[in-house]
């Protein structure tokens, strides 16, 4: 369990997966995403990589693209990941359901605990779900059910597991992340704000609330990925293509700022949570 | 000599109940017993089965048999001079004043329907005449009850017989006293005291066996009217744990459901007929058992933790479960050692409720990187883990929503958590709720308004049966006295939060045993901790590691008689003094107490019981809430809104406050703290012994013929005018009478008082606080309750003034003619349908000296018991008295609506309609005498004070509300009383009634009694059980 919030960040991998064509061809148009510029995604998402494993020095784990799954790199909705151990989801969109088996696979060699939904009546997409460190919330959005938040907190016993309301059309995560164990980071729209609030309702813990003018600013990494003396790295949007969230991010004090942007890939509805997922494979140390 | 023995146990335990006066009596009593059996053991023996004496004896029985509950113990306590004043009060009806010739009369009559009275009893009642008498008619009621078969056997038939023998043989004796008895009854008592102080105690013993941590089980012998503390006291003893302010004891009334012994109870009570069997278990998981002082401590709360995990109470994921495991045999087997432990089968320790082979593999790995740890290192490191679990230290209660969706509702030590499976849906933070109350199987919360709205909204959950409601509300107000409160003190202004019910946690906050603890200077205690493997082993044949017997000569020291007095005291106060006694706490008055607990008891013995089973409190609040939501029925999902909305509040403002400060620790809310402190330091005593009344019937509340049901309808009419008159017709549709309130029980008003005060406006019994666990702002609420209880008229309100002997004792008569139609509760058996009438009927005709057995008669087989015993007290007013007016009316079925929220992320779902938790008929019988409200209802004068007290037993809750008022120059103090008796079928509502008129008659022999209305619910519904 480690030391609660202590533990929030804690990576030695990240995974992520190539940007396919059909992103910004029919498919996506398919799925009611608008036109983006292709070269353009898939250089965000490049960079992206490289800062993870340059800036960050993680081991990336990149999957090949899939034309077939045009939504592929938003791999975070395929996965919660907690520790040792990966629930593998039941994305609400059966499209996307067929996205889950190349992260499994990934996330099996990486030796974490695999944890499948198994209920056909779940439907659970990982960006729903927000892990401050000491507990989980799970966004009620129109992605996530009740009994997909259900089986997140069957998987992870130790938390508490609290359902919140996502009155938007965004995943939880595109309304609020972590900017530290005990910092939350919320965006400043009526929907991000009753999910702070609601989410400060139900907690035990204190945390300090920090929002920033894009909703889409809140969606970033806090990651530990060094020794547990060295300051943490935040991954965040507001010096890149978000720069009005830079002023409030940089109140953030203890976290070094990693700007990243990926304003064609949001058009997609990815973020920074579902761009990529870390992990530790040595959760205990 | 076994029988002898065995019945002096019992009047102890009984004496117990009844407070420090009782204890004092004890002895005497005890001697007495001795006495007569010592006499004539064979007489005994006769009397019961030979012929004549039963026959004779039959009026007693019927007696008895009324007062199903618990008159018998308590009666017999009471001390004489109490005796007097009953029959003061009496005298005072008929006459205005005399109080002499009162207590002859009351005397003759208990002859007159015994009279079987042996010569040997009179030689031994010389001493003790006056007392006898006193206690024979309690003894005689005693009897009745024992021969219920409704009753738990508590002790073998044999026991019982003796018992019946001796009352018998006592109140023979008694008889004669009384004969003798005179004017100088108080002479008597000083001399009986003192007899009493002479006289040796002897006591039954139970033996008890708690089932401790590491599976041993402690035995011993308890007194058995022992209270909880004393056994807890012993078992913390021999495990020498200082720090036990965290731990409990409990006992289970089926597999389900578990019950916490409260300390300051009388053991027998609570387990009513369960075997003396308990579990020492941890209460209160320390947040930070770091903070603990003592390492013997946190080995205690580790074995709690491992019984918690292993049984699945605390879910872990598997490396938690490893991990803990791994902790775990580090501090039970020391460092890994590959010789000895590899070959381990950790087959034998359970460390997780399914335990594979990979988990023991891991364990075993993990223990190996605990080398070096001592044990009371891994033990801290075991704690430092487990206490981070998200249901650490969550006290789950399953529960519906107001969709009737399965919800479970988590004590903890920051609030109130709503998990739907195993999500946490909502949770309300203790700062944030500002009442916790329940109401029949109902259990509900009040919640602090949002910043922007108005209303503090009511959310209530459904549970699954009455008792799992009021467990859930005592657990709740438990917990948030234990981590909330800094100190148990009082502010000033708490008393009207105090009036709340009588259960109260009674032992130290957390801050407190934390100061306590740091000053332990002890060694270190050198303690062996037990192989859990060898535990799981051993727990069936555990061995039996220490018989005490010491505990029962402890017992009947000055502790039960503290304890009992504080309760008291604050009943008293109240009534006694209309006038300069606002202040129910203050310790001053501690010594009037015992007087007036003693009246209080007495009153009961005799008398009927009024039971109740519903918390006043919740009454109160559910009352309000209650018509909140009907306001907002219109709009249910406005009031959901609403909740939903108010919930996020609090925080944000402290998250706003926290980004400022440094992230570091902000706790949250020191704000809620001092909710409950007023209430802690009083205990109600009068709430024991009507919960002694209670509970000692073996029914159990939970089916709910709900008499409290139309509370909230009846304060409703009750807001509407403070002339009772007003009334139920609209709900009821049939009232004969003009005035009551149909959910007044019954109201009396005094004339004109000594004290100069004279009764103002009828306000009703507070119903309001009784329960109310967690006020906040317990300021403004204070205000704000006055208020209110003035205006709510309670079903049930005695008021009594001094002096007005004439109204007083009316109401009960008339009943008789009132009785409607049985009231077909579902919960209440046939025989609570017709009781109140009947008893009172008989009373009415008979008048003192009346034929007992003839009213008996009429009235029924139960019934027939109280008749007689009320006979002796209400005879005499009767005479006096005045017209009554008598309303019966029976109400159709009502539908109570409940609103319930507990999701807060489900708004979107919330629907409007509304769900019928109970269907319920209501019976409204209304006793009225006429008279006294025309004086004072002219004007309402001026209010001077306003008091609300609740007090709270098993099954019932009787919240009193006093109001003094000015008119005129004329002072008037009026109490009502609302008197909510819970309970299943089994609850004779009838004594209940009874018995609370006699209190109040008694309690308040100034003043008379001017309605009394009856209300009965009685729920059609079978879902509460």
């Amino acid at each position: 369990m480690g030391t609660p919030g202590e533990g929030l960040g804690r990576c030695s991998h990240a995974l992520i997966r190539g940007v396919p064509e059909s992103l910004a061809s029919g498919e996506g148009a398919a799925a009611g995403l608008p036109a983006l510029d292709l070269a353009k995604a898939q250089r965000e998402h490049g960079v992206l990589g490289g800062k993870l494993r340059q800036r960050l020095g993680l081991q990336l784990v990149e999957l090949p693209p899939e034309e077939s799954l045009p939504l592929g790199p938003l791999l975070g909705d395929t996965a919660v990941i907690q520790g040792d151990t990966a629930l593998i989801t039941r994305p609400w969109s059966p499209a996307r359901r067929p996205e889950v088996d190349g992260v499994r696979k990934a996330l099996q060699d990486l030796g974490l605990r695999i944890v499948e939904m198994g209920d056909e009546n779940a439907t659970l997409d990982g960006t729903d779900v927000l892990f401050t460190g000491r507990e989980f919330f799970v966004g009620l959005s129109k992605w996530t059910n009740h009994r997909g938040a259900e089986i997140v907190a069957d998987t992870f016993r130790d938390f508490a597991v609290s359902t919140v309301p996502v009155t938007s059309s965004s995943h939880l995560r595109g309304l609020c992340g972590m900017g530290g164990p005990r910092t939350v980071v919320a965006g400043s729209s009526e929907a991000a704000q009753k999910a702070v609030r609601a989410m400060a309702v139900l907690t035990d813990h204190p945390y300090a609330s920090l929002t920033l003018p894009d909703d889409a600013a809140a969606d970033c990494l806090f990651l530990r990925p060094g020794q547990p003396g060295l300051p943490p790295f935040l991954l965040h949007r507001g010096g890149g293509d978000l720069p009005n969230s830079q002023e409030a991010l940089q109140k953030l004090s203890d976290v070094t700022l990693v700007p990243v942007s990926c304003s064609e890939l949001e058009k997609a509805g990815a973020g920074l949570s579902s761009l990529c997922l870390v992990l530790s494979t040595r959760p205990h140390n | 000599m076994t029988t002898e023995v065995g019945s002096a146990s019992e009047v102890k335990k009984e004496s117990d109940q009844l407070g420090a006066d009782a204890t004092k009596e004890k002895p005497k009593e005890v001697a007495e017993n001795q006495q007569n059996q010592t006499t004539d053991p064979e007489e005994e023996k006769g009397s019961q089965s030979s012929p004549p004496t039963e026959s004779q004896s039959s009026p007693r029985r019927q007696k008895k048999e009324k007062d199903p509950s618990e008159s018998r113990g308590i009666s017999r306590f009471i001390p004489p001079w109490l005796k007097k004043q009953k029959s003061y009060n009496l005298v005072v009806a008929k006459d205005g004043g005399d109080k002499k010739e009162p207590t002859e009369p009351v005397v003759e009559e208990q002859v007159l329907d015994k009279e079987e009275s042996l010569p040997e009893e009179e030689r031994q009642a010389k001493g003790d005449a006056e007392e006898t008498a006193q206690r024979k008619q309690q003894e005689i009621k005693l009897d009745v009850k024992e021969e219920k078969p409704l009753q738990p056997v508590e002790e073998g038939r044999k026991e019982r017989e003796g018992e019946k023998v001796k009352e018998t043989q006592e109140a023979e004796v008694m008889d004669e006293a009384a004969k003798r008895e005179t004017k100088e009854v108080q002479t008597n008592e000083l001399k009986a005291e003192k007899a009493s102080l002479k006289a040796p105690k002897k006591s039954r013993t139970a033996q008890c066996k708690v089932t401790l941590l590491d599976g041993t089980q402690y035995c011993c012998d308890l007194e058995k009217r022992a209270k909880g503390q004393v056994l807890f006291d012993k078992v913390c003893e021999h495990l020498n744990l200082l720090e036990k302010d965290y731990f409990g004891l409990v006992f289970q009334e089926n597999p389900e459901q578990k019950n916490w012994l409260d300390p300051a109870k009388e053991i027998k009570r609570q387990l009513r007929n369960l075997p003396w069997l308990f579990s020492f278990n941890v209460k209160f998981y320390p947040p930070d058992p770091s903070q603990l002082t003592e390492d013997i401590t946190r080995y205690f709360l580790c074995l709690q933790l491992r019984q918690d995990i292993a049984s699945g109470r605390l879910p872990c994921s598997f490396v938690t479960h490893a991990l803990l495991g791994s902790y775990t045999l580090q501090a039970e087997l020391g460092d890994y050692d590959p010789e000895e432990h590899a070959s381990h089968d950790l087959s034998d320790f359970q460390f997780a409720p399914t335990q594979t082979k990979e988990l023991e593999e891991k364990v075993a790995e993990l223990h190996k990187t605990h080398r070096g740890l001592s044990p009371a290192q891994a033990d801290s490191q075991f704690l430092e883990n487990a206490k981070r679990l998200s249901m650490y230290g969550v006290d789950l209660h399953h529960a519906k929503d107001s969709e009737g969706v399965d919800i479970k509702l988590g004590v903890c030590a920051n609030g109130l958590l709503i998990y739907k499976d195993r999500l946490r849906i909502n949770r309300f933070a203790w700062p944030k709720i500002l009442k916790i109350s329940y109401k029949r199987s109902n259990f509900y919360i009040k919640v602090r308004p949002a910043e922007l709205e108005q209303f503090e909204s009511t959310i209530g959950f459904k549970l699954p049966n009455h008792r799992a409601a009021k467990r859930l509300w005592k657990v709740c107000v438990e917990h948030h006295t234990f981590y909330r409160l800094v100190s148990p003190e009082q502010p000033p202004k708490a008393k009207f939060l105090t009036l709340g019910s009588k259960f109260r946690y009674s032992g130290r906050t957390q801050a407190q045993t934390r100061q306590a603890s740091s000053l332990i200077d002890r060694p270190a205690p050198h303690f062996d901790r037990t192989s859990s493997k060898r535990v799981s082993r051993s727990l069936d044949g555990a061995p039996i590691d220490a018989v005490d017997q010491s505990l029962m000569k402890e017992f009947p020291g000055p502790a039960g008689e503290v304890s009992a007095q504080g309760p008291g005291v604050v009943s008293t106060a109240v009534v006694q003094d209309g006038d300069g006694r606002s202040d129910l706490r203050s310790p001053a008055r501690a010594p009037h107490m015992p007087l007036i607990e003693g009246k209080k008891n007495s009153l009961r013995v005799e008398g009927d019981n009024i039971y109740v089973r519903h918390s006043n409190l919740m009454l109160e609040d559910l009352d309000k809430a209650q018509e909140e939501i009907l306001k907002h029925q219109a709009s249910i999902s406005e009031l959901k809104r609403n909740f939903m909305e108010s919930t996020p509040e609090p925080r944000p403002n402290e998250w706003e406050k926290r980004r400022i400060t440094p992230l570091s620790l902000q706790t949250q809310g020191s704000k809620g703290d001092l909710l409950f402190k007023d209430i802690l330091s009083m205990k109600e005593k009068p709430q024991m012994v009507a919960a002694r009344t209670v509970e000692e019937k073996p029914q159990e509340a939970d089916k709910s013929s709900l008499e409290t049901l139309n509370v909230v309808e009846e304060k409703k009419q009750a807001e509407v005018g403070k002339d009772e008159r007003v009334i139920p017709e609209e709900m009821n549709g049939k009232e004969l009478s003009p005035g009551r309130g149909p959910g007044e029980m019954r109201k009396v008003e005094p004339g004109l008082q000594k004290d100069s005060t004279s009764l103002s406006s009828e306000s009703s019994g507070g119903s309001e606080s009784e329960e109310d666990v967690g006020e906040y702002r317990p300021h403004q609420r204070v205000p704000e309750g006055s208020i209110r209880e003035e205006q709510e008229e309670d079903a049930e309100e005695a008021a009594e003034a001094p002096g007005q002997a004439p109204k007083v004792a009316d109401r009960e008569r008339a009943v008789p003619a009132a009785s409607p139609g049985p009231r077909a509760g579902a919960g209440g058996g046939p025989a609570e349908a017709g009781a109140q009438e009947k008893v009172v009927a008989p009373q009415l005709p008979a008048g003192r000296s009346a034929d007992p057995g003839a009213a008996e008669q009429d009235a029924g087989e139960e019934a027939e018991a109280e008749p007689q015993k009320l006979n002796g007290e209400a005879a005499h007013v009767d005479t006096d008295v005045l017209p009554e007016i008598i309303c019966c009316s029976e109400p159709p079925v009502v539908k109570t609506e409940m609103v319930t929220i507990s999701d807060a992320s489900q708004r979107t779902e919330i629907s409007t309609k509304e769900v019928p938790i109970v269907q319920t008929e209501t019976k409204t019988i209304t006793y009225e005498s006429p008279q006294i409200d025309g004086g004072a209802r002219g004007d309402s004068g001026t209010l001077l004070t306003a008091q609300t007290i609740t007090s709270e037993s098993v099954s019932t809750t009787t919240t009193t509300h006093i109001t003094k008022t000015v008119k005129g120059g004329i002072s008037e103090t009026r109490i009502e009383k609302r008197i909510v008796i819970t309970g299943d079928g089994d609850i004779d509502h009838d004594q209940a009634l009874a018995q609370a008129i006699r209190e109040a008659r008694e309690q308040h022999p100034d003043m008379s009694v001017t309605r009394v209305v009856v209300h009965k619910e009685t729920e059609l519904e079978e879902g509460d059980e």
